[in-house]
């Protein structure tokens, strides 16, 4: 148990899931309870989906599908593992996983940021639209797949078809790539890529942790935004 | 003049296999090198609701006053978990079709027509408008693999959730909004820059399979606070299965479309050769309905070719709850009208088989994103004539029910129904006219 000391402690040992989500749907963040802590969590699905005020909520164990599903606002540590999903669709807010993410970690997401300090299984980042992600560890094949924006950034590998179709989403990885998906190429880390990554690391809490000049940039090669013929065997 | 000239010859004879239309596809295949992408549904013959019949009432059963006796229309979406179901005055209901797909004059005019008669209307991918949610009393809103659009906000402002896994039009497939349709406002809206071609997913991209499914459902009711009701959509294709499957991952509300459904954008091979008429799946649908206790409890909307209200009550009679118009509504609207004809003419085409919506020419202005084609449809104008016709559509559905006796359209029922052909006696399981046989009856799905 970390050192924390909440305004309100959820036992879902005792109490029932939709309580705790119900509960945190009608806080708005303007009263004293801002520090929520959600004890044994127990692999439940949907904790924490839907917040949509500026609480800090720690959950103690490991969570199921869809932790901080559409996430607004708050910020969510998981003291454990997070399954499929985790911020899924988040709109803003910061989401912090200490263990490993399953599947589809940040699927769709439009802002805010993803941290995870294990690693995250396939479609990390899948249709991205806006969020950050960034992985301490490794990434599962498919990450990024149709990535539309924002930032993925991975400190150790990725697995196969890394930014398949993707349009405009960054991808930053330190270590290797298996292989990159259609359309997805690598591209010259600039400055201005150093400086963002600087930036967002320094906003996840990692300043510092990292030379940011050891990741290499992938993007999209941009043949595929209109369908041609020519591009067929790429599908 | 030759000895020959005067000997009668047979006339030129085009082959069944290889028709007109056939050859002018392999030619224009040959000269692009491209499938054929076109708007709408299946264009081919299919059994369909015109293969039935109703038998009015006589000595065993008595009619009801036309005009003095009630004939309900009302229904009820979303009795099973959802803390506030939406109740209908009519059960014709505006399909999904995407702001992006259509103008946003088009949709607020849905919304409008929808709304005037107490029925809901439908978001599609690409998210919820303002004009659209402004003037729609009851909207569904979609949630789409692609996600574009989606946002929790806009997901408590809707009255209900549909959740898509297919449409009738292209059951397994996914979906492009090229990028002649893609303006400022929808690329906005797709976090997408604009001009370029859309993809939309075939496939959720969080989730897989039933199981999956049931998580999801239950994570957008926690969002919601279970409050709204959920539907599943799908495209027919094995409806028994499909049906169960969305029933027991915890759905409110099915929706099934047949493959007489419209979509924006599709190859026109994938529209014509995969899924199945509605009129074979309804069926199947209500007989996993019934299996799981649910029937009438889990409501069942079908969609595909409905045109008429002889069309509504006779889905209704084979066990649906309510109907979903796509293709119908925006011809109510003035999609494919004749005063465009010059138009339609200049595109290759001709009033009422006009299918290119995906380039955005559309003269009508409903199919597109043109400013100026957009704004000759005026949504007030558009929106009364919506009103119009699923005011008509509803009062000849009322007007059938009477016949049979029924004070509901809900209790119109499969024995009210006889079918003109063995295929679809068999499709719809009600008997051949004249006689008693079911042909298939006692089948597995």
């Amino acid at each position: 148990m970390n050192a924390f000391s909440p305004d309100i402690t959820f036992d879902l040992a005792q109490s029932e899931l939709r309580e705790l989500n119900g509960a945190l749907h009608k806080a708005t963040g303007e009263t004293n309870a801002k520090l929520w802590r959600v004890l044994n969590p127990n692999g439940r699905h949907a904790l924490a989906a839907g917040v949509d005020a500026p609480l800090t909520i720690q959950v103690e164990g490991h969570v199921g599908y869809y932790c901080a599903g559409m996430n607004q606002q708050a910020s969510i540590i998981i003291h454990g593992n997070a399954g499929v999903g985790v911020a899924e669709n988040m709109m803003s807010g910061f989401v912090h996983v200490l263990g490993d993410a399953s599947q589809a970690a940040g699927a769709t997401a439009h802002g805010g940021m993803l941290r995870i300090d294990g690693n995250a299984s396939a479609r990390c980042g899948i249709s991205m639209k806006g969020v950050d992600i960034i992985v301490k560890g490794s990434i599962g094949h498919m990450s990024a797949f149709m990535g539309q924006s924002g930032n993925l950034i991975v400190f150790g590998d990725a697995g196969e078809a890394l930014g398949d179709s993707l349009y405009e989403a960054k991808l930053f990885v330190r270590g290797s790539v298996k292989s990159l998906g259609a359309d997805c190429i690598e591209k010259e880390l600039r400055d201005e890529h150093k400086k963002l990554l600087s930036d967002k690391l320094a906003a996840a809490g990692l300043s510092g942790s990292i030379d940011v000049s050891e990741f290499k940039r992938y993007g999209s090669a941009r043949r595929l935004y209109n369908f041609h013929i020519d591009n067929v065997d790429a599908y | 003049m030759s000895a020959h000239s005067n000997v009668p010859r047979t006339l030129p004879r085009f082959s069944a296999t290889f028709d007109p239309h056939t050859l002018s596809e392999i030619r224009r295949a040959a000269a692009t090198g491209i499938y054929d992408i076109r708007g709408a549904g299946t264009k081919r013959k299919l059994p369909h609701f015109d293969d039935l019949l109703f038998l009015g009432a006589s000595v065993s059963r008595y009619p009801l006053e036309g005009y003095r006796e009630k004939c309900g229309t009302d229904v009820v979406l979303g009795t099973r978990f959802a803390k506030k179901p939406i109740t209908l005055k009519t059960p014709v209901t505006i399909a999904g079709m995407s702001f992006g797909a259509l103008s946003a004059q088009a949709k607020e005019a849905l919304g409008r027509g929808a709304s005037a008669v107490g029925t809901s209307t439908t978001t599609g991918d690409g998210g919820m408008t303002s004009e659209e949610r402004g003037h729609s009393q009851t909207l569904v809103y979609q949630y789409l693999p692609s996600r574009y659009g989606m946002n929790p906000n806009d997901l408590r402002k809707a009255d209900a959730i549909e959740i898509v896994i297919g449409q009738g039009a292209k059951p397994g497939g996914g979906g492009m909004l090229l990028g002649q349709k893609i303006s400022d406002r929808v690329a906005g809206m797709r976090n997408l820059p604009q001009g370029i071609d859309q993809r939309s997913a075939c496939r959720h991209p969080d989730w897989t399979g039933p199981d999956d499914l049931e998580i999801k459902i239950s994570e957008l009711r926690e969002i919601t606070d279970w409050e709204k009701p959920i539907y599943v959509k799908v495209g027919a294709s094995r409806p028994y299965y499909d049906i169960s499957l969305a029933v027991k991952s915890g759905a409110d509300v099915v929706v099934l479309d047949g493959m007489q459904g419209g979509t924006a954008a599709t190859q026109d091979v994938f529209i014509e050769h995969v899924g199945l008429p509605i009129l074979s799946a309804i069926g199947p649908a209500v007989q996993a309905l019934r299996d799981l206790g649910l029937h009438r409890k889990v409501q069942l909307i079908v969609s595909g070719g409905i045109r008429n209200g002889a069309d509504v009550a006779k889905a209704l009679a084979l066990g649906a709850d309510a109907v979903a118009i796509g293709t119908a509504a925006l011809v109510a609207l003035g999609d494919n009208d004749p005063q465009y004809e010059a138009e339609y003419q200049a595109l290759g085409s001709t009033a009422g088989a006009y299918d290119d919506w995906h380039e955005g020419l559309d003269p009508a202005g409903i199919t597109t994103q043109d400013p100026v084609l957009s704004a000759r449809l005026d949504p007030i104008k558009a929106g009364r004539r919506l009103a119009n016709y699923l005011s008509v559509m509803t009062l000849e559905a009322q007007t059938i029910a009477r016949a049979c006796g029924k004070s509901h359209l809900h209790n119109l029922e499969p024995e009210d129904l006889v079918a003109l052909t063995v295929e679809s006696a068999a499709m719809s399981g009600v008997p051949l006219a004249g006689t008693n046989w079911i042909p298939g009856k006692g089948g597995a799905y």
